[in-house]
């Protein structure tokens, strides 16, 4: 292992790690909900009615982030290299897989590790070797 | 639009601010931190860090409410036993996190950048969990 100085960026990492937390925090304590995006989308498509409403407003408010992030600042950079088939595939595993899982990266990996629950421990164990693994394999062994 | 709506709006924008700011709205950067056996990019770490550090007090403040701030019921999960759906769905979704580097909140929040690949990736994943709803329909109908 070797650490890319270059790319690490620790200060805009934690600064927004902040952000993350403060909007999570914000959301059980005002709502009374985790905030944990797969299940807020998935949610709406199976969801109870008069339970919709909460789960778009959410949702819209994380698409028109980058829309007033722009009225001040440039945005970052968002660099997708993978292909249309790949990025397909990619969506359904990670809509199906988080759907199983009844969380990701949000709901278990910050509000489930912050709620210091066993089952968000698991499964964001699980998530991150089957991620260093997948990408080790198409780095590293496929070359891609 | 009710005060609980307004409410959840806000919190996805600054859930959105988070990921911009941190870039892991990025999915090269987040492929960075994935790829530990080449130039490792440790940010994603710090960003888990950043948030947890904010919610370890904040949720433990929240597990003593009996209603939220706004007057509704707090729902904060009770399950805690490890199962099967958990373990494989987790890795299907590690699978799916590693070929692309987005999972749900940055694949929405590049959505709303208007990135083309991430308009795919998140139709993809709502198809997903399409197929995830209708499966479970199925099995409660048969059951």
């Amino acid at each position: 292992m070797t650490i890319d100085w270059n790319a690490f960026t620790p200060y805009t990492a934690l600064g927004g790690g902040v952000l993350i937390g403060l909007a999570s925090a914000w959301l059980i304590l005002m709502n009374g909900r985790v905030a944990g995006i797969s299940g807020i989308l998935g949610g709406v498509l199976d969801g109870a009615k008069g339970d919709r409403g909460w789960r778009v407003a959410f949702i819209l408010g994380l698409l028109a982030g980058p829309a007033i992030w722009g009225l001040f600042h440039t945005l970052p950079a968002i660099d997708i290299r993978a292909s249309t088939p790949m990025l397909v595939a990619a969506g359904l595993l990670v809509g199906v897989g988080t759907r199983y899982a009844a969380g990701c990266t949000s709901g278990h990996g910050v509000c489930g590790l912050s709620r210091l629950s066993p089952r968000s421990l698991a499964a964001t164990m699980t998530f991150m070797a089957s991620g260093f693994a997948t990408v080790y394999v198409v780095r590293h062994l496929l070359g891609a | 639009m009710n005060k609980i709506s307004i409410s959840a709006f806000v919190s996805g924008l600054i859930f959105s601010f988070g990921l911009l700011l941190s870039g892991m709205a990025n999915p090269e950067k987040v492929l960075g931190f994935l790829d530990i056996m080449g130039a490792w990019d440790p940010s994603l770490a710090l960003v888990m860090g950043g948030a947890i550090a904010v919610g370890l007090p904040l949720f433990t403040l929240a597990k003593r409410r009996q209603t939220s701030v706004l007057g509704a019921p707090m729902q904060l999960p009770s399950k805690r036993e490890v199962d099967r759906r958990l373990v494989l769905g987790s890795l299907a979704f590690g699978i799916g996190w590693g070929l692309a580097g987005f999972c749900p909140g940055p694949g929405i929040v590049a959505t709303g950048a208007l990135q083309f690949g991430a308009v795919i990736f998140t139709l993809s994943m709502v198809a997903g969990m399409w197929i995830f709803h209708m499966l479970e329909l199925r099995k409660h109908s048969a059951a």
